[in-house]
């Protein structure tokens, strides 16, 4: 890993309109991403987790502008994307490929694997024409597949062989860097676990660097090198794997992964019960988005948004968005909330 | 098998599905029971068998698929030899079943009070006014909040955590002795996952169900069963009690998956995947289901298909390392622990 600073996204803004009434003018917006800033490094493993619905993918795609993000900048390698016309992104998409969760969906059902791989180095220009059928068999034997494969059909395979061709077609173009939406999560674990290490090994050999996207936090601390937390379209909590793991400050990744079932029946269960259920990205809660579930929650937490921020006894690069994290750490702010029973669900109010 | 007397007792279950392409034996020869009081898991990849297991207990396999054999033992009785009248006092009564996808069980178009008292009319013969009471009372007890204003919800209207409360709450209206619920958290997030899990166990200690809880998450099965039945290709491989099987693991397999799991409670070098990939149906090996994927499988293996077979303790393997047959290295080690580095 290099100190150059491949990716940096600054307060990057992607609502979704919400239209209504019969002139279809805009009554609202989904915040699905509001007001993000983060580095990635070249060469690194970047995750983003958090809930269903609070961002993640919303966060890849802005980045490689499958949408068009609201506000903010995105710099790669230098360049804002946001600037550029199609012509000079589509030249930019070169060096940042994405791998989604669902290799069906992503791949033409009418191409083979060898006619998928062409389109992409043709399209992308990359590779002269009369080195591609090397470079084809070249990518299906690096991701484990065989020669005869590229002659075959996505319906042929397997869903960890279409994760594998996900992954040749993203490499096939020489990227700097790689989203990966979900790529392993529909993978059975012991497939799961050959693509990862598959993962891993390009990375070290080619110098990627790696967005990783996942709610599977087995998956996170085993890939990453520093990980991102969001609630509800903000990063609550960033800092390096080792910190956010052994030394989490934000009282939502506290509950986050003391929910994660692990794999030893002797495993000692301190689990926070969070209330309720995640709110709406419509209509967020004021203040702290966290506060309609927080443990902690006071008055204060409903009115002022707290800003990500260190602390005198947080590593380097770890920062948390939370009013009292040293009061927690050192006991004086206590619960508010009752946090170790799962029927004592309180009366708020559902927003749909 | 174990010391405890069990409710359920399954046989040498045998289910197929006979399509274009030919049989697909879903559920080949599956072992297992499920002790009074307790949680048994039932863990394996995709298509091993898990769900369709789960449907044939309760006789809800239909068209192209088949029951061909076995025996399902309910209370000392077979379920097998019962009419589909007999079986429909059974469902929903006496064994319920909690679905991975609320949607698909719930009807979207009756409302959430319509559906639990339906399930106290069909069992209990209850009327309307009597029904609404018990169903607030079953809403009150998974946890939903206001269950006076639910009653009159539709599904659509309710969250994926709330929804899945739902379904527990009609699961359990009738206060069943045995409840099946097939990956009953796949779908939600973790922190909804830990709420619904907790409310299971503790609904089963309050009304003393027997459970059969169906996952591919190893983690929920460390902390929700007390017996493990591990499934691959429509076979149970392992069967033992939950310490045993995370603490000392006997097959391969059941070794190579917990060799293959990122884990969030400590840091691991590297994951060690099991080879290959599950066989699909038309080129099922004929010897043990797992030798073309296993490190220590022998020509015997390949050939022949072993037994489950008792190893003391309550504990079933199938597996020829643990028979006298065995011919390849006798002092072979299939599981040694890892040495780690606790957080
Ligand atoms: N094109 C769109 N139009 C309107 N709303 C959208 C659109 N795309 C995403 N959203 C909303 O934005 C929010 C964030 O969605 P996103 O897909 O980024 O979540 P996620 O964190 O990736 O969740 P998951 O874990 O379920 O994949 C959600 O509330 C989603 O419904
Ligand atoms: N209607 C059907 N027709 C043909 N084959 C079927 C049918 N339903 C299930 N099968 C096959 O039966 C086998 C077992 O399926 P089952 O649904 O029990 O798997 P599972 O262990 O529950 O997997 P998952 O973890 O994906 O839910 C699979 O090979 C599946 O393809
Ligand atoms: S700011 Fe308040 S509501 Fe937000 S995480 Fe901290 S204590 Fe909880
Ligand atoms: S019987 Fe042979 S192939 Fe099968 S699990 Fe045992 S050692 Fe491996
Ligand atoms: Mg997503
Ligand atoms: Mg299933």
């Amino acid at each position: 890993m290099s100190q150059k600073e491949l990716l940096k996204v600054k307060n990057l803004k992607q609502y979704f309109p919400i239209k209504g009434g019969i002139l279809g003018r805009t009554v609202n917006n989904v915040k699905a991403v509001d007001d993000i800033s983060f580095t990635v490094h070249e060469g690194e493993t970047v995750s983003v987790v958090g809930e269903s619905g609070c961002g993640k993918s919303t966060t890849g795609r802005a980045i490689l502008r499958l949408d068009n993000p609201t506000d903010g900048t995105v710099e790669f390698d230098g360049i804002n994307l946001l600037d550029l016309n199609k012509k000079e992104m589509r030249k930019m998409r070169k060096d940042m490929q994405i791998i989604f969760q669902d290799p069906y969906a992503s791949l033409n059902p009418r191409q083979t694997v060898r006619e998928t791989l062409r389109e992409a180095m043709a399209i992308q220009g990359v590779v002269p024409k009369e080195e591609r059928a090397d470079r084809i068999a070249e990518l299906l034997e690096t991701v484990g597949l065989q020669p005869y494969h590229a002659d075959r059909y996505p319906h042929e395979f397997s869903g960890g062989q279409r994760q594998r061709i996900g992954i040749a077609r993203a490499l096939s173009v020489d990227p700097k860097l790689i989203v990966c939406d979900e790529a392993v999560s529909a993978l059975d674990v012991s497939i799961q676990a050959q693509v990862l290490n598959l993962l891993k090994k390009f990375q070290k050999e080619m110098n990627l660097t790696y967005l990783f996207i996942s709610h599977d936090l087995g998956v996170v601390r085993h890939i990453s090198d520093r990980v991102i937390v969001m609630y509800l379209g903000k990063i609550v909590e960033v800092g390096d794997k080792k910190s956010i793991f052994e030394n989490p400050q934000h009282p939502y990744t506290k509950a986050l992964l003391s929910a994660i079932p692990v794999p030893d029946p002797d495993h000692d269960k301190d689990r926070i019960f969070l209330q309720g259920d995640v709110p709406s990205p419509i209509d967020p809660p004021t203040g702290c988005r966290f506060h309609t579930r927080c443990p902690f929650a006071t008055e204060r937490c409903k009115e002022e948004t707290p800003e990500l921020r260190s602390t005198g006894y947080m590593a380097e690069g770890h920062q948390g968005a939370c009013h009292y994290m040293e009061l927690i750490e050192s006991g004086e702010h206590q619960p508010t909330r009752e946090t170790s029973k799962v029927r004592q669900l309180s009366e708020e109010p559902e927003r749909v | 098998m174990s010391t405890n007397e069990s409710i359920l007792e399954v046989t040498d279950l045998r289910t197929s599905f006979f399509t274009e392409g030919g049989e697909v034996k879903a559920v080949d020869g599956v072992t297992f029971d499920v002790p009074a009081g307790k949680t048994l898991g039932i863990v394996g990849e995709s298509g091993s068998g898990k769900s369709i297991t789960a449907m044939s207990i309760l006789q809800l396999i239909s068209h192209p698929g088949k029951i061909k054999g076995g025996e399902i033992k309910f209370r000392g009785k077979n379920l097998l030899d019962l009419t589909e009248k007999e079986m429909r006092k059974i469902r929903g009564n006496q064994i319920s079943m909690i679905f991975q996808e609320p949607m698909t069980s719930l009807n979207p178009t009756y409302t959430v009070g319509q559906q639990i008292r339906e399930s106290y009319k069909i069992h209990q013969g209850l009327g309307k006014k009597e029904g609404s009471k018990r169903a607030i009372e079953m809403l009150k007890l998974v946890g939903i909040p206001s269950p006076e204003k639910r009653l009159d919800q539709y599904p659509f209207e309710l969250s994926g955590g709330m929804r899945q409360r739902v379904m527990i709450a009609m699961a359990l209206a009738c206060k069943p002795d045995l409840l099946i619920a097939d990956e009953p958290t796949t779908a939600l997030d973790v922190t909804i996952q830990a709420q619904i899990l907790e409310l299971i166990k503790e609904l089963q200690d309050e009304l003393g169900m027997s459970v059969v809880m169906i996952t591919h998450d190893l983690g929920v099965v460390a902390e929700t069963c007390d017996y493990v039945a591990v499934m691959y290709c429509g076979k149970v491989v392992e069967y033992a009690d939950v310490r045993t099987l995370f603490k000392n693991p006997r097959h391969p397999y059941t070794v190579g998956l917990l060799k293959s799991l990122p884990r969030s409670d400590r840091d691991q070098e590297e994951l060690t995947p099991i080879k290959g990939t599950v066989p699909s149906p038309d080129e099922m090996p004929v010897g043990c289901r797992f030798a073309p994927r296993c490190p220590f499988a022998t020509d015997l293996c390949h050939e022949k298909l072993p037994s489950l077979d008792d190893v003391g303790d309550g504990e079933q393997i199938r597996c020829w390392i643990y028979t006298d047959e065995w011919n390849g290295d006798p002092g072979v080690k299939v599981y040694e622990p890892e040495r780690t580095t606790e957080s």
